[in-house]
């Protein structure tokens, strides 16, 4: 049930700078659980105030957004929902972006959660203010509130066509109790009229003219400029450093050893030596000149090569058990009618566009900070504790979250947060500590090297049975207690052990292994490496038994039915959320790999040296199904046509499913066709764009979304994209020229 | 002190002449439009316009730009209403926008040389251009879009 407050009398929103609202209602958003792993890291959040209306008498309403921005368009559609309830009238919406601060609930934007956790929440938000609008009306007219209705920023009666606006009401329904949430009615899906269109997306004016500001952009009178040298290795320290050439550049204020940190390595930072300047040209200047001797530490001996030889054929034995039905073990395989297949994903990283960067200034025993953050909380929980400080002192730190220049996971991480932090401290100055691309790129929090595999036979009647599928990766769960060895059930509910497909028998198996660089989430996290391996595993089984993928997949799926993959040995987690709301369907899968083969048009007959490829993947309670057209000539790969259908549930803003669709297709082709980080010796190898590739113009194909109608709750948008994306890419591939690759990159065999 | 003509404003930076360009920008004449993305000339997220040519300012040192006309995306237009904006609001390009500056300083430098460019050209004129959140889709439209409309006012 939701909470919904009245804070009109207490000039609330001042600490977010909105005033003049005379009507100003708040909500809490239940904290939940992360949908992956986060739990337990991310501290739990108590029920607090997390989303507000504020109706101003000149009818402006002001929504103040909790979710944070990366280029989602989440501070269009969270209001759209409110707006949505309210009937209030787009042009008259104002949307202030949220401090970090505890009254406002889990701020955490990961697991695509934004709007698939609070749709209902969000809306009874706005329907109550609309109801005690439509009261204050009532009043003053004498008339029951059934008589009134509130269309477009008004609220009208009925039958005399009287009308009074919002503006004017606020007042008086500010004096109003505020109705039961459960006692006032949603609006019927089918009477939406915001809902599902595209409404002015709210920062577009202010991008084009270049004027948001990002963490790189934080500007403070007196401010210095940090740029850092880190630890190559994980867990590396410095034995010894000379800063006498990096003072001597001009700008160059101080030069400032960081303090030392120790495994788990948590979201803290690396610790290393910080040049602290007037500019960031003298900051960036000054660094060159350091000189610092590390000690590396045990995790020197990591080298990724042979790290991922390893896994692979560690997952080729028989491992932990995860999920099983029967015993796999006692089957006599055919083995002219068995597929046995390793697949296996290198480390990767985010790459946002902008590097990490943060500003922070010691006031008053606390501070302040300016910051891109998925998890401002998480972030201010870290400072409160570098400080020194308890949670009861929460408002000594004050958390202005700052439009992200991209994420994609990585901003989930305090680590820049806690530098600038601690450099402010020590400087007694607003720093801003700036990430070059090679600090980017050479200590981030990277998607795991993975292997996976998979046996299976085929049936009769041209399905598989006897399955089997393994894996081994360097759990996240390592970030934060060393003993990790691997990953968790909560790990393993990502298309791994909740298989949809309909087994007699099988055995779903992980594998423990080592840990030596930092593993983070990242867009879609190890539904990347599971994703693949099925995807590509589905293709292989089609082939053998001569059926087109799409068939393959139906007959895996077998017949309509809700899928509850818990057992007695494996707990599923659903992405944070129930079954009951977000069951596993397989109707919906059929569905959409059925619209994408009908869209895409994959049985077209295509040129020698052309091939389509398929997937599918459901994830963060979406259904997505990719279809890739490529064309292989002289060893050179080219994507010709891309398609994705998705099946979101009930969609808010349809042009920014269609852009996360659009992002997520070419993020799944830079890690199909080039994404690869390497470790050498404990240290990344890769360095900036010129090693570690992003696509570009010219390597991206022609693009198209097909958006299944649906009004099931919504699902996730920014991470469902990504997984079936690579294993469509190879399977066209090979398709195409005959060609199976099994280890990503593609890079590694053909030419991109 | 290093003379520099901005947006059409002569303005005097007290900066070492081999400074790059992006950090005297930024820093100094608080323009802060202009994005560092890597530093070493390889996504675009820098690009700004000297005498109208598209240039990586992370890589221009400041006694390179004495003299030149620099524009960068506070400059490219009063309002905000370049065909290249326009067509980019009308495209709803940018996702997090990050590398859009560096988009569109590219996108209108090509457009001022050839109004119809083809895809191919497109492809080769904004390959320097990252976009790590992958709207080049909607650049080509944009960029098409943006063409038409400057024929069409010329
Ligand atoms: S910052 Fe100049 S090209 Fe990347
Ligand atoms: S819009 Fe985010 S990098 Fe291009």
């Amino acid at each position: 049930m939701s909470h919904i407050e009245n804070l009109s009398r207490r000039g609330f929103l001042k600490s977010v700078g909105v005033s003049g609202g005379v009507l100003v209602v708040g909500t809490a958003i239940p904290s939940m659980s992360f949908a992956y792993s986060e739990s337990g890291t991310a501290g739990n959040v108590e029920h607090q105030l997390s989303v507000f209306v504020s109706i101003a008498e000149d009818g402006i309403v002001t929504l103040v957004n909790h979710r944070s921005e990366m280029g989602q368009g989440i501070r269009t559609s969270i209001p759209q929902i409110i707006a949505e309830e309210l009937n209030a009238n787009w042009d008259y919406i104002n949307v202030v972006q949220a401090k970090a601060d505890r009254k406002y609930g889990s701020q955490g934007t990961a697991g695509s959660g934004s709007i698939r956790r609070f749709f209902i929440h969000v809306r009874q938000l706005g329907a109550v203010v609309r109801d005690m609008l439509e009261q204050a009306a009532a009043n003053i007219w004498q008339v029951n509130k059934s008589e009134v209705s509130a269309i477009n920023h008004f609220v009208v009666h009925n039958k005399t066509g009287q009308k009074i606006a919002f503006g004017e009401l606020a007042k008086h329904a500010a004096k109003l109790e505020i109705p039961a949430p459960e006692n006032v009615k949603l609006k019927s899906i089918n009477d939406f009229s915001l809902i599902g269109t595209d409404v002015k997306q709210v920062d577009l004016p202010t991008i084009i003219a270049g004027k948001m500001i990002y963490s790189h952009d934080v500007q403070l009178p007196d401010m210095l400029i940090a740029s850092i040298e880190r630890p190559p290795v994980v867990g590396g320290k410095v034995k010894s450093f000379d800063a006498t050439a990096a003072k001597k550049v001009k700008g160059v204020v101080d030069v400032i050893q960081l303090k030392e940190r120790s495994l788990p390595a948590g979201v803290f930072p690396k610790s290393g030596i910080a040049v602290v300047a007037t500019n960031t040209w003298a900051a960036i200047e000054g660094r060159k000149k350091l000189k610092v001797v590390w000690v590396n530490g045990e995790n020197q001996v990591h080298n990724s090569e042979s790290y991922r030889d390893n896994l692979k054929k560690l997952v080729n034995k028989k491992g932990i058990n995860v999920n099983n039905l029967g015993d796999v073990y006692q089957h006599d395989y055919d083995q002219s009618r068995t597929v046995e297949a390793t697949y296996s994903v290198p480390y990767l990283h985010h790459a946002p566009m902008e590097t990490p960067a943060a500003t922070a200034v010691i006031k008053d025993g606390g501070c302040i900070i300016w910051a891109g953050s998925q998890n401002p909380q998480w972030g201010k929980g870290l400072v409160l504790e570098e400080l020194g400080l308890s949670r009861e002192q929460a408002d000594k730190v004050e958390f202005n979250v700052v439009t992200m220049g991209g994420a994609f996971g990585r901003k989930s991480k305090g680590d820049y947060i806690l530098e600038a932090v601690e450099l402010a401290k020590v400087t007694s100055k607003p720093v801003k500590v700036i990430w070059s691309r090679e600090d980017d790129i050479q200590h981030g929090f990277y998607h795991s090297v993975s292997a996976n595999y998979c046996k299976a036979e085929l049936t009769n009647d041209n399905s598989a049975d006897n399955w089997i599928q393994r894996v081994a990766l360097p759990p996240i769960g390592w970030l934060f207690n060393t003993d990790s060895k691997s990953p968790s059930d909560d790990d393993l509910s990502v298309g791994f052990a909740d298989t949809p497909f309909k087994f007699n028998q099988m055995s779903m198996e992980k594998h423990e292994v080592s840990s030596h660089i930092r593993p983070g989430w990242m867009r879609s996290v190890s539904c990347i490496n599971n994703s693949f391996a099925l995807g590509s595993f589905v293709d292989e089984l089609a082939n053998k038994a001569k059926i087109t993928t799409q068939q393959m997949w139906l007959n895996l799926l077998a017949e309509d039915r809700l899928v509850d993959p818990n057992s007695d040995t494996f707990k599923y987690t659903n992405y944070g959320v129930s079954l009951t709301e977000h069951p596993l369907d397989t109707a919906r899968m059929k569905n959409v790999i059925n619209l994408l083969a009908d869209k895409a048009n994959i049985d077209e007959k295509v040129s020698a040296n052309e091939g389509w490829g398929i997937s599918f993947f459901r994830s963060f309670n979406s259904y997505m199904a990719a279809a890739t057209k490529v064309s292989v000539k002289n060893k050179k790969v080219t994507i010709l046509e891309m398609h994705t259908a998705v099946d979101c549930g009930i969609v808010i803003t349809p042009d920014r499913v269609k852009s996360q669709m659009e992002g997520a297709m070419t993020f799944g082709l830079a890690i199909a066709l080039m994404g690869e980080i390497t470790v050498k010796d404990g240290k990344i190898e890769q360095g900036n764009f010129h090693n570690y590739l992003i696509p570009r113009i010219n390597q991206v194909p022609n693009m198209f979304v097909h958006i299944v109608k649906s009004n099931h709750a919504p699902g996730g948008i920014g991470e469902p994209g990504v997984p079936a994306i690579a294993p469509s890419i190879v399977n066209a591939i090979f398709h195409a020229c005959g060609t199976r690759i099994r280890d990503l990159p593609v890079s590694k065999v053909l030419s991109i | 002190m290093i003379q520099l003509n901005v947006n059409k404003k002569n303005v005097t930076i007290d900066a070492e002449p081999e400074m790059p360009l992006l950090y005297a920008l930024r820093d100094f004449l608080n323009l802060t439009g202009t994005k560092f993305g890597c530093g070493a000339g390889l996504c675009g997220a820098c690009t700004v316009h000297m005498d109208g040519e598209a240039v990586r300012s992370c890589l221009m040192p400041l006694s390179a730009a004495v003299g030149k006309n620099i524009t960068t995306i506070e400059g490219l237009s009063e309002k905000s209403d370049h065909p290249v904006q326009e067509a980019w609001l009308a495209h709803k390009v940018p996702q997090c926008g990050y590398c859009q500056s560096g988009q569109m300083m590219s996108a209108a430098a090509l457009l001022a040389t050839n109004a119809a460019p083809s895809d191919d050209e497109i492809d080769i004129h904004m390959q320097g251009n990252i976009c790590r959140c992958g709207t080049y889709k909607r650049i080509k439209l944009a960029i098409k879009e943006a063409g038409k409309n400057i024929v069409r006012e010329a």
